[in-house]
């Protein structure tokens, strides 16, 4: 005799280690296999569009900061990129150096913390988090170095960065640059052929190439699922094209997959930055840029890779000191549109690590 | 980005296949007219050489007499984008049709459109406030609600 079930729904957030922030799921379960998922967002809404349409151009930077609020040095970049296309200021050539290291140190400390999360997911509670950690302080101490923050940076300037490096960074990346393959093939060692991340990633939670791009997924996540697609080759800013790097992907699409994604970009962002080390030219690090920039009528876009994928600023001028319209493309909330194919049919601690996989800032999604 | 395509090249295209949708062609984007949005899009993404498969965004903007909604398409084959528009003459009901059918990526970004423009997207499948709770009024983004 069959036993007679209903669904019911449980929901996982908003406060939970699990969601990465203030986050809710509403998942419809069968039992422990879940049937449905429903993301709720808005706990952390604070209408940064809107904000912006009240600053100036240059007072939308710190708003920028608390987007993705562990990669803030990209979402500086993106931001200024697009402000400097809609008004049409050259940067030096020394501050776009700086950029491009700032940017890639900047994808090495986020991919560490996507990383260290997902294992956490896993069930692997906090200690290769610790490992990871350790590394990207290690990355936070220069940029606190570079510009006196450490978590909300505030580095760029439309027209190039605030101030120049000090003497004492060069030397400190390079040492940095030294240790960091070790701990590279460390994490390899320890986890690549770990038997239970195997167990708990491989074939879980598939995101096939169509799906993926029907949702507009971008990042990692996109090339984890085989799509070559990488806006620093498909659409250069800055000075990304005098640099030799390659772009990985992956075939499956799986956890596991995702995972071994952004293990891989990490080391491409090493090799960019060691280029950009040795290419790097004196000079100034900022255009002459007036006070209040006063972009002519008019519109622009500029997208970057971000660390979780395309991260776009649409802007639109009316003439005046402040944007007009100010939308940002999120990367972490248009990759969750995926979440719901991947996680039905899976059990509850499954989808746990599906979510973990895309790697979302809560930040970015609300904003 | 490879250019493969004008932006005209594309607006006699559509205006081929569907006569009297294309209401503006200029250098940097193409504006069709909201009723013939979810035929040129169709168009847009099935047609081989223009093979727009991949929805980057939609984001609307307020010019207090008209909303205009603006779509950024891409090809990952042919890695070339077209930004698409379509204006809403309409303050009191502004609506158009949605495009989550052809680009699932489409989903939340209409809801929040619709949340914080109150732009009604018809044939969107769960079409709710994204970020503000259900009975909250106003439609923050509007260039009049503060």
């Amino acid at each position: 005799m069959a036993l007679r079930t209903e669904p019911f729904v449980l929901n996982l957030g908003p406060v939970h280690p699990s969601t990465h922030g203030v986050f809710r799921m509403r998942a419809t379960m069968d039992g422990e296999v879940v049937v449905d998922i429903e993301p709720v967002f808005g706990y952390l809404h604070r209408g940064i569009e809107k904000l912006a349409e009240q600053r100036t151009y240059t007072g939308v930077i710190p708003l920028t900061d608390r987007l993705d609020y562990i990669a803030s040095m990209s979402n500086n970049l993106a931001y200024c990129t697009a402000v400097e296309k809609l008004a049409g200021i050259k940067v030096p050539e020394r501050a776009e150096y700086i950029r491009v290291i700032m940017a890639e140190l900047q994808r090495v400390a986020a991919l560490l913390i996507a990383v260290g999360s997902f294992l956490n997911d896993c069930g692997a509670y906090f200690t290769p988090f610790l490992y990871m950690f350790r590394e990207r302080e290690r990355i936070v101490d220069l940029f606190e170095m570079a510009c006196g923050q450490r978590l909300t940076y505030n580095y760029m300037r439309v027209g190039g960065v605030s101030q120049d490096i000090p003497g004492e960074f060069l030397p400190a990346l390079g040492k940095f640059m030294d240790l960091m393959p070790a701990f590279m093939d460390e994490y390899d060692r320890l986890l690549m052929q770990n038997e239970i991340l195997l167990a708990r990633s491989k074939g879980v939670g598939i995101l096939n190439r169509e799906q993926a791009i029907n949702a507009s997924v971008s990042g990692p996540v996109l090339r984890a699922s085989g799509v070559n697609w990488d806006i620093r080759k498909a659409d250069p800013y800055s000075v990304y094209d005098r640099f030799d790097f390659d772009v990985p992907t992956q075939t499956v699409g799986d956890c596991y997959d995702r995972y071994r994604q952004r293990v891989e970009e990490m080391r491409q962002s090493m090799r960019i930055i060691e280029q950009a080390m040795k290419q790097m030219p004196g000079g100034p690090v900022k255009a002459e840029v007036p006070h209040l920039i006063r972009p002519p009528a008019g519109e622009a876009y500029a997208r970057i890779e971000a660390p979780k994928g395309e991260l776009g600023f649409y802007l639109v001028s009316d003439d005046s000191i402040a944007p007009y319209r100010c939308h940002i493309r999120p990367p972490s909330l248009i990759n969750l549109t995926a979440l719901r194919n991947m996680v039905r049919g899976w059990k509850v601690q499954d989808a746990i690590i599906i979510f973990g996989s895309i790697d979302i800032t809560v930040g970015e999604i609300d904003r | 980005m490879k250019v493969a395509f004008s932006v005209r090249d594309i607006a006699s295209r559509i205006e081929a296949t569907l006569p009297g949708s294309v209401a503006e062609s200029g250098d940097q984007h193409l504006a069709v007219k909201p009723d013939a949005l979810r035929e040129a899009c169709t168009f847009l993404k099935n047609t081989p050489e223009l093979d727009f498969n991949y929805l980057s965004f939609i984001t609307a903007v307020d010019y207090y007499d008209h909303f205009e909604l603006v779509y950024l398409l891409n090809s990952l084959e042919h890695n070339h984008s077209l930004t698409l528009k379509a204006r809403l003459y309409d303050r009191q009901n502004p609506t158009i049709s949605s495009v989550v059918e052809l680009w699932q990526g489409a989903d939340f970004q209409e809801r929040e459109i619709y949340d914080l423009f109150g732009i009604r997207f018809e044939g969107h499948p769960n079409l709710k406030r994204i970020f503000m709770w259900e009975g909250f009024e106003g439609h923050p983004l509007r260039k009049d609600f503060m």
